[in-house]
Formats: C-alpha cells, sequence, structure tokens
C-alpha cells in the first residue's frame, strides 16, 4: 500500500494515487479476471451473450451547479460508462444517501430531473434504495447509481481497445474542461461569477449513431475525472504504440481558459462529464466526425490526434506554439470532489 | 482570451526560434529563477524549439521548494493543536516535513484549509472567533506584500485570532550565491513577478559582479523565447546587462506601494534555504511592532527533530547542477503523488514540471 495510513483526498482524483487505491486494495481483495480489466463496465457472459454492468457514486459538492446537478450527473455517469463500453444502456439502479435535515424539496428536484434523462437516455430505473445518515455524517446527499446494457458481440472488443493500430485517429465529441471549471466557480469560496456550464449529457444515442456508420470504432472512454489527459495517458501505458494529440485542434471555451489560467490548472486535465474520446480506424475518421458532428451533444467535435508508431507508451501534445511535451496521468488532486 | 492569445502567437514564437539559431554560436546555459517560468517552458514545450547551444537549467525558482523542512514539522505541529486552523496555499499541504505532511494531518482530521488568498485566511478568522487562524506565508517578493497587506489589515480591524507563520524569502541574494558557489551558467531569465514588486535596481549588481545578463521575462511563451533571444544577443556580442522584456508589466522602480508595505511589516533576517544552506539577509521576518500577528512568537508548539531525507538531490537540482532526471529516485521512489523531495511537490518545482511534460 501507499506510505500513507489515512486516506487523503487524492485518492478519488482519478489519477495515479486512485489507481494504486484500486490496484492495491481493492482489485488484490476482490481479484477475479472480469475485475481485472478495469474497463468502465464490466462486460458479463450470461448463456451465450453479453451485458455490460457498471457503478459509479457522486458526492459533487455543490449539489447544484450551472448545466446540471448531482442526480443528472449520477444518470449521465452510468450510462456513459455503459454506452462507452458498446452497449445499449437499459437498466439503472439508484441508491441514495441522505443527510438528516436536507430539503425535501431539493431532493424532489434532484429526482425530477434525473427522471427527465433517464427518459431522454431510454433507460429505466428499476430498483433503489434510501438511507438517511445523522446530520454531518454525510454532506446534503450522495448518490450511488448501478446500470446494465445489453451487449452486441461485435463490440466486445470497444472496452479494451484490443484493436488499436498505428493510423487509428483520436475523436472527441466537443470542448473540455467546462464540468470541471462550472463546478469549481460554483463553489462559493471562490467568489467567482463566471457562464460556464458543465457538459453533463448522456451520451448514449451520440455514441450509437457513430457504431451505425462505422464498424472501427476501436475504443471509447468518457473522459471524467482527470479529464482528456488521463484517459490518454491510461490508453497509451503499456501499449505498444503512441499517441500524439494537437493542443490547435483541443476546443477550450474561452471562459474555461480564463478560469484554469486564473487557478493554474491544466484543461486536459479537467473534469468533463458529456465528453466521449473515441479512436478510429483512419478510413473512417472523417464519416465518424461529420455523424457525432449532427448530435447536439457533438456539434464542436473534432479530430484531435492520432495513433503513433513512435514514442510507444507515451503520449505526446504538440502545443499550439509549436513546442512538444509529453501527457502524464494526473497525480493527486487537481481539483476539489467534482463528481 | 485577450493579452494572452497574443503571447502564445505560434508565428512569433517561430520567429524568435529562428533568430536564436541565428545568432546562437557560442554554447549557452541559462537559469530560470522563478517556478512560474520553470512550468511555463516545460508546458508549452520550449526546449524542443531551441538549438542544442541554448540549454535552460531551473534555479531554486519555487518558493515552496527552499522552504525548509523544519518550516513544515513545525507547521505541522500547529495543525496537531486543538485550537488552531491552518490557511495555505495548495502546493504546500503535499510538501514532505519529517515525519508527515499537512495533507496526511489533513486525512487524520486537522483543520487545515486551502486559500487562495491572505484575504481568505482572514475571513475564516472573522468566521471562528474561537480558533487561531495560522496562514502559512511562503513566497518571494511575489507574495510577501499580500502577506503585508493581511497584517496591516488585522491590525487596523484588530483581528485578534489571525498569525502569520512567515517563510517568506528574498531573490537577490540566493542568484549571488549561486554564482558565487561556482553553478556554471551564463545568465538568469530574470522572475517576472518578483520584478514587479523590486524593479530592476536588484539585479544591477550581476552584471557588474558577475559580468552576467539578466532578462526579466514575462511568462507567456513569446515572452520566454524573446528573453532567451536577448540573452543570446547579449552572450554572444559580450555586453551582460539588465534589461526588462516584460515591460508591460514590469517597471525600472517596480511597485512603490508594496515595497514600502514590506519595510513597514517585515525585515530581513538570515534564512534557510533547501539546497543553499543560509543564506544572508534572504528572509523576511515580522517585525516586532507586528509580533501579534506573529505565529512563531504568540503560539508555543513543541516541534519534533527535523531528518532529512535520504538519496534526495534536490538541493542540487534547485541550483541548477543536475536535473530531475539524474536523481536515482525521479520518478520511482519520487513521484507527484508520493514525493520525496520538494521539487516533486509544487506545480512549480522542477522535478514536477519535468514529470508532466517531459519524461
Amino acid at each position: 500500500m501507499n506510505k500513507t495510513d489515512n486516506i487523503l483526498l487524492g485518492h478519488g482524483s482519478g489519477g495515479k494515487l486512485s489507481h494504486e487505491l484500486i490496484d492495491n486494495l481493492f482489485t488484490r481483495h476482490f481479484k477475479n479476471p472480469i475485475l481485472e480489466q478495469q474497463s468502465d463496465s464490466a462486460i458479463l457472459p450470461i448463456n451465450s451473450s453479453h451485458i455490460a454492468y457498471t457503478t459509479d457514486s457522486f458526492v459533487v459538492d455543490p449539489i447544484f451547479f450551472p448545466g446540471g446537478n448531482i442526480g443528472t450527473l449520477a444518470i449521465a455517469g452510468t450510462v456513459n460508462d455503459l454506452a462507452v463500453s458498446g452497449s445499449k444502456p437499459l437498466y439503472l439502479s439508484v441508491g441514495f444517501i441522505i443527510e438528516e435535515g436536507f430539503p425535501i424539496i431539493d431532493l424532489e428536484k434532484i429526482v425530477i430531473s434525473m427522471a427527465e434523462d433517464a427518459k431522454k437516455a431510454g433507460v429505466k430505473i428499476v430498483t433503489g434504495d434510501t438511507k438517511v445518515v445523522d446530520k454531518g455524517k454525510c454532506d446534503k446527499v450522495f448518490i450511488n447509481t448501478s446500470g446494465i446494457g445489453e451487449l452486441n458481440e461485435k463490440y466486445i472488443n470497444i472496452s479494451s481497445g484490443k484493436g488499436i493500430v498505428p493510423g487509428d485517429k483520436i475523436i472527441i465529441n466537443g470542448s473540455i474542461g467546462d464540468h470541471g471549471m462550472s463546478v469549481m466557480a460554483a463553489r462559493n469560496e471562490l467568489n467567482i461569477q463566471t457562464h460556464i456550464e458543465s457538459d453533463c449529457a448522456c451520451l448514449n444515442h451520440i455514441i450509437s449513431d457513430a457504431l451505425n456508420v462505422s464498424d472501427k470504432i476501436k475504443f471509447m472512454r468518457d473522459a471524467t475525472r482527470g479529464g482528456l489527459g488521463t484517459v490518454i495517458s491510461e490508453l497509451v501505458s503499456d501499449s505498444n504504440y503512441g499517441i500524439l494529440l494537437n493542443e490547435d485542434q483541443l476546443t477550450i471555451h474561452e471562459s474555461v481558459r480564463g478560469l484554469c489560467e486564473l487557478l493554474g490548472f491544466d484543461p486536459i486535465y479537467v473534469a468533463n462529464e458529456g465528453k466521449v474520446v473515441m479512436v478510429v480506424g483512419s478510413e473512417d475518421a472523417d464519416m465518424v466526425l461529420s455523424t457525432i458532428k449532427k448530435s447536439p451533444y457533438g456539434k464542436e467535435a473534432s479530430i484531435i490526434g492520432e495513433v503513433s508508431e513512435s514514442h510507444k507508451g507515451m503520449a505526446w501534445l504538440n502545443t499550439s506554439v509549436g513546442g512538444r511535451r509529453v501527457i502524464e496521468m494526473l497525480s493527486g488532486q487537481q481539483l476539489p470532489r467534482i463528481c | 482570451m485577450k493579452y494572452i492569445d497574443e503571447y502564445r502567437n505560434k508565428d512569433i514564437v517561430q520567429y524568435f526560434a529562428q533568430q536564436i539559431k541565428k545568432i546562437s554560436t557560442k554554447p549557452i546555459r541559462l537559469m530560470e529563477v522563478c517556478g512560474g517560468h520553470t512550468m511555463s517552458i516545460q508546458k508549452f514545450g520550449l526546449p524542443y524549439l531551441l538549438p542544442d547551444t541554448v540549454e535552460l537549467v531551473s534555479g531554486p525558482g519555487c518558493p515552496v521548494c527552499v522552504t525548509s523542512r523544519e518550516y513544515i514539522d513545525r507547521a505541522v505541529a500547529y495543525s496537531r493543536l486543538e485550537d488552531v486552523i491552518i490557511t495555505t496555499y495548495g502546493d504546500l499541504i503535499r510538501v514532505p516535513g519529517s515525519s508527515s505532511t499537512l495533507e496526511r494531518e489533513k486525512g487524520k482530521g486537522a483543520d487545515i484549509r486551502i486559500v487562495y488568498s491572505i484575504l481568505d485566511a482572514m475571513l475564516i478568522a472573522k468566521k471562528n472567533k474561537d480558533k487561531k487562524v495560522v496562514f502559512l506565508g511562503i513566497g518571494f517578493e511575489t507574495t510577501a506584500p499580500s502577506s503585508a497587506a493581511g497584517i496591516l489589515k488585522a491590525s487596523t480591524a484588530s483581528l485578534n485570532n489571525f498569525f502569520v507563520y512567515s517563510a517568506h524569502k528574498v531573490m537577490p541574494p540566493a542568484m549571488e550565491t549561486l554564482i558565487d558557489e561556482g553553478i556554471q551558467i551564463d545568465g538568469y531569465v530574470g522572475p517576472g513577478h518578483v520584478s514587479t514588486i523590486t524593479g530592476q535596481g536588484i539585479y544591477e549588481n550581476i552584471p557588474k559582479k558577475y559580468n552576467m545578463g539578466v532578462v526579466i521575462s514575462g511568462f507567456e511563451p513569446v515572452d520566454l523565447m524573446q528573453s532567451i533571444h536577448m540573452l543570446v544577443q547579449q552572450f554572444e556580442n559580450n555586453d551582460p546587462k539588465v534589461e526588462i522584456q516584460y515591460t508591460r508589466v514590469v517597471k525600472p522602480e517596480g511597485n512603490i506601494v508594496a515595497q514600502q508595505m514590506l519595510d513597514e511589516v517585515f525585515e530581513y533576517r538570515d534564512d534557510w534555504w533547501r539546497g543553499l544552506g543560509i543564506l544572508k539577509n534572504s528572509g523576511l521576518k515580522i517585525k516586532q511592532k507586528y509580533e501579534k500577528y506573529d505565529a512563531e512568537k504568540m503560539i508555543a508548539v513543541e516541534v519534533e527533530e527535523t531528518i532529512e531525507p535520504k538519496g534526495c538531490i534536490c538541493g542540487l537540482i534547485l541550483r541548477g547542477e543536475k536535473k530531475p532526471k539524474d536523481c536515482g529516485l525521479f520518478g520511482k521512489v519520487c513521484t507527484p503523488s508520493d514525493p520525496v523531495g520538494a521539487c516533486m511537490v509544487s506545480s512549480e518545482g522542477s522535478c514536477h514540471a519535468y514529470y508532466l511534460y517531459n519524461r
């Protein structure tokens, strides 16, 4: 285990400390081949077909922020984990841990927005649980969701990215950093006023549109905690290829850039809640791009880089001024609780 | 983004890259002594744009990195007191002390809060009258004036439960000591924000005494490339001097009001720098007149004995004698999530910047 005796905030950052905790504690004790895949959803063989199964917990502070709330995050997070694994999300469970004294009107606001988003995504919330804890034992409300999706046999390798080869293109469905910075700005103690809205959205429809036009989508992951940088460095580690991204092709909204500059954050490591990173065979890349651009959640989509033969196991960024640097996994915590 | 994009213009950066290539005939080693510069150089991948003749090395420019273990040990000890709230800039919480860090103490339940300004810390003090609120005053001439302003404000507002634990330092003694100790460099990329406060006068000794140029630089890629170009030009023409590239912010005389505040609240003391040892008149101590706000004077605490880590070459890296890659611990035992030395902790530290952007 780590040198520390206690859980640190960094253990929840999605970066190196989180990985250490998962590898050295959870995976070590819960050990089985399905868990060890460490993909966004577990792929479960049941009789002759497969289902995708995932779970996620949400502890965001503040619980309401521009562009969403803890409930919409919970639906999108779970739906997206299923969808990026190539599956069609079908059923969700929802568990609430609620602090004594929490206003029911706020709870209802959350629940209504969850119901709306689930409906839009075409998933059903089929089971749930509620626990109330003493005041001070949790912060307003925490939500756990799990979900299952139906996995078509031909998408079985998408969650692991087994088919990736040099020359493949990297696509993202829009701007980066909006969610993390919107939550950051909504935190009272910073006293900053911005118009940044979270990108929180269910991506299953845009993903199925893309899968319908191309069978060359080799990998997908939603770039949540740890941001685009963490997805890319996770993908490339232990691989026999490299990845080269171009900073010029990344879309970062002005207000997000501004706040990142102010607080010293690197937007490629800032969380998103409605962004999927795709690795697509070069012959299909333009077609996939034009397909996802038609979706309301893909208008700012772009090809941001490619898989390379050189720099095996490393991810590089061509900087906007013509320099070049390594993209590493986020270490420790860049942001407060954001999902 | 206005006033930023202009200084990240690819064509202008490339222009300076070509000009540097054109005029640079002799090997030149330039040191930046500001963590913001280190970060920017790595983040924008500037070394990739420079010819082999130009080498950049990082000096002791990250305030967190030069802070002593003893300071951290004392901060940890404060944090263990029942009635104390520690307020600090975020970087500091992961810096290893002899047996703990503020982050670990926070994990164990200490009340440690990250703030973005001393004013936030004062607000916490106002809201928690039954607690002693200690602000960890870290940084060079850049952050020291805000600590001074905070103390002055606290004294007019009679905020009696607010204290500053000062590790503030001043830059010029370190820049001269490095040369005196024989570090091989040919010029300094001068710190932009320090100079905003101090003006350019504090560096005049360096060309005179050491025949070495100083160019005070901004933080964007165009700024840094232009500053490097100016230093290479001085070097090639054997014409060392102090120049300001960052003219849009730095005035030759500096910020007089901030200088007056510093004079009012602080006095110089000999101070210990990680990697450099004790440097004469390099630290800022709160004057007796304001000792009511001096945590060291007002809050008694027992501090553990300071132990330095084995195998860590932070000191040599801070002096620019070694690069992070030369360290046996770098990237293996010492990583940003589990740092041994302070250079790996702060995002401005050279080991951290190398780890993140240039492995």
